[in-house]
């Protein structure tokens, strides 16, 4: 049962073949039983999990259920969850109970699904191999000595390893789709604004946005319809109608028209992952698409934009922890600025600090106009160069991420490195556009992953042409060994 | 782009943040680094072009002046480490 999707399961609870409850216990058996190799949760709700369970059984039997009550999921540390640790992987949140629900844990909670647990990341969701998690390194479940991405690494090595059927993830510069190309599932960043960004710590509160980690594109689909939408206590909620995001996953994709960004497949690429995207792409192409090369000429320049300004938005947004309302605060403070200092010192890791530094240098008096302005001009170039790539194209493919799973403690000291790797999912938070990574093969048996970009609230196609490619490939359905 | 001791400690500063002395080399290098790397930007000219700070650039969206949430304190207060009679504590600022 646990290597069913979510549409199956929702079948098997419909049918009585297994109660919510049974679901339940068997997916917290798997998950006390691989935590200690993986490390993929914080917290592990057995005592609320069972209780909501046997909730959603007594729901079905009134007749008061929708299609996924009782189903488990994994929610990503950073969601707010009324009365559960909320640590966003750092010290700093270690004692932190939130005392309320993110909308998207509020909108999963009414849809009747169970929450397993807290998963781990990488602290404050920055990082891209989830080393820098207060509460250790996550493991690949592919291989256990690899790192599974960052930083929704906990909920793509959970949901990889079938620990969860499904998790959450947020997305600032590819957290979503690169430890979803790492860990072989299925990723889905939204359109900024799509998803509710409401009881979502924030990292850069211009390129946040949460979205579902699943084992299929139509896993996707399912937990859209649930989360996406408006929400008035996100003031940068798009006021835009929302899909039935299963709608159109059965669509042909016949005349598709795909643009493959040349800037994508050049130098910086591994070749064994440029050959495996181009056999997916291939694959899309017998699916009846239409391919065609297009330039996003300012790829280069989203990088150093990106480590501009999201360490700026960082450092604005983490200013809210001072030792004073919540979190750790330090001992015996000697004075205002000693309580500051001292709390945030010791409460946050050095990826942190680094990322407040350079986003409190670049924002200073004199230093402004060189980086966050030019920065955010850099935007403007590359929001615009996919809007032109858009006049003449359907989507854009490619990678997700420069190469496959790399070995823990391989980056870990060296940031600029590890920046770089993000060159493919960062131009498309800066750009706002939404975007999903689904498995398209292996290299050395670890997971590879085929990105799709779509034009601003084109969730619905990506799902179709991602569920498309899924019904004619089979790399979705692979199982790390172990894990059977 | 290099950054000194001085340097390193007048931006912890700004951040309040409390590093260890025998930290700060690792800091100049490591920020340093990223400086370099984020001073590819001027291999461009953006000049006339609109800075954005939002991507869809949708201008935020207003509501009535009216109270919406109730009042919480002690339940948002269980959270905190440090309160006396619904007040956060904090050191003695001023004499």
């Amino acid at each position: 049962m646990h290597q069913s999707t979510l549409a199956q399961l929702s079948v098997a609870l419909e049918s009585k073949q297994i109660s919510s409850e049974e679901l339940t216990r068997l997916y917290l058996d798997r998950c006390k039983k691989y935590n200690d190799s993986l490390n993929c949760f914080i917290t592990i709700n057995e005592d609320e999990a069972i209780e909501k369970a046997k909730f959603a059984d007594q729901q079905r039997a009134d007749n008061k259920h929708t299609a996924l009550t009782g189903i488990p999921v994994a929610q990503k540390d950073i969601f707010c969850t009324n009365g559960i640790k909320t640590s966003c992987g750092s010290k700093m949140l270690d004692n932190f109970i939130a005392p309320y629900d993110a909308t998207i844990v509020e909108k999963m909670n009414n849809a009747g699904f169970v929450t397993l647990g807290k998963t781990n990341m990488d602290e404050f969701a920055m990082g891209s191999s989830n080393e820098t998690s207060f509460y250790g390194a996550v493991k690949n479940p592919w291989n256990t000595e690899y790192v599974p991405g960052g930083s929704s690494g906990g909920s793509a090595s959970a949901v990889a390893a079938r620990l969860a059927p499904i998790a959450t993830g947020t997305d600032t510069g590819g957290s979503i789709r690169q430890p979803a190309s790492l860990c072989g599932i299925t990723g889905l960043k939204p359109t900024y604004g799509r998803v509710s960004r409401y009881g979502m710590i924030a990292f850069a509160s211009s390129l946040d946005q949460g979205g579902p980690m699943a084992l299929t594109a139509e896993d996707a689909a399912l937990m859209m319809n649930v989360i996406a939408g408006f929400d008035e206590r996100d003031s940068t909620s798009a006021e835009q109608t929302v899909d039935d995001y299963t709608e159109k996953l059965n669509d042909s994709i016949e005349g598709l028209k795909i643009g493959l960004p040349k800037e994508y497949f050049g130098e910086g690429l591994d070749s064994n992952i440029a050959k495996i995207v181009e056999e997916g792409i291939k694959e899309l192409e017998k699916l009846g698409a239409v391919c065609k090369e297009i330039e996003l000429p300012n790829t280069e320049l989203s990088i150093p934009a990106y480590y501009v300004v999201a360490p700026a938005e960082c450092s604005s947004n983490l200013s809210r922890f001072d030792g004073v309302r919540f979190g750790h605060r330090c001992e015996e403070p000697t004075d205002l600025s000693d309580l500051y200092c001292r709390s945030r010192g010791e409460g946050f890791g050095k990826e942190v600090k680094r990322r407040i530094m350079i986003g409190a240098y670049v924002l200073s008096a004199g230093y402004y106009d060189a980086y966050y302005l030019k920065a955010q001009q850099i935007r403007h170039l590359i929001r615009d160069d996919f809007q032109n790539a858009f006049k003449d194209i359907d989507v854009i493919a490619g990678p997700t991420a420069t190469g496959t799973a790399f070995k823990l403690n391989e980056m870990i000291d060296d940031p600029v490195s590890m920046y770089l790797s993000d060159l493919y999912t960062v131009s498309v938070n800066l750009a706002g556009l939404p975007a999903i990574s689904v498995p398209a093969g292996f290299v050395n048996n670890l997971p590879v992953g085929m990105q799709l970009i779509g034009n601003y609230f084109e969730e619905s196609r990506l799902l179709n042409i991602a569920h498309q490619f899924q019904q004619a490939t089979d790399h979705h359905k692979a199982i790390p060994g172990g894990f059977e | 782009m290099s950054l000194d001791k001085s340097e390193v400690q007048k931006i912890a500063w700004l951040a309040r943040l409390a590093i260890d002395e025998q930290d700060i080399p690792n800091y100049s290098d490591e920020l340093s680094n990223i400086l370099s790397m984020v001073e590819r930007m001027n291999s461009v000219d953006t000049d006339g072009i609109t800075p954005i700070a939002h991507p869809l650039e949708l201008s935020a969206r207003l509501r009535a002046d009216e109270v919406t949430e109730e009042n919480q304190r002690d339940h948002f207060q269980k959270d905190a480490p440090l309160t006396d009679d619904g007040c956060y504590l904090v050191p003695k600022v001023i004499e």
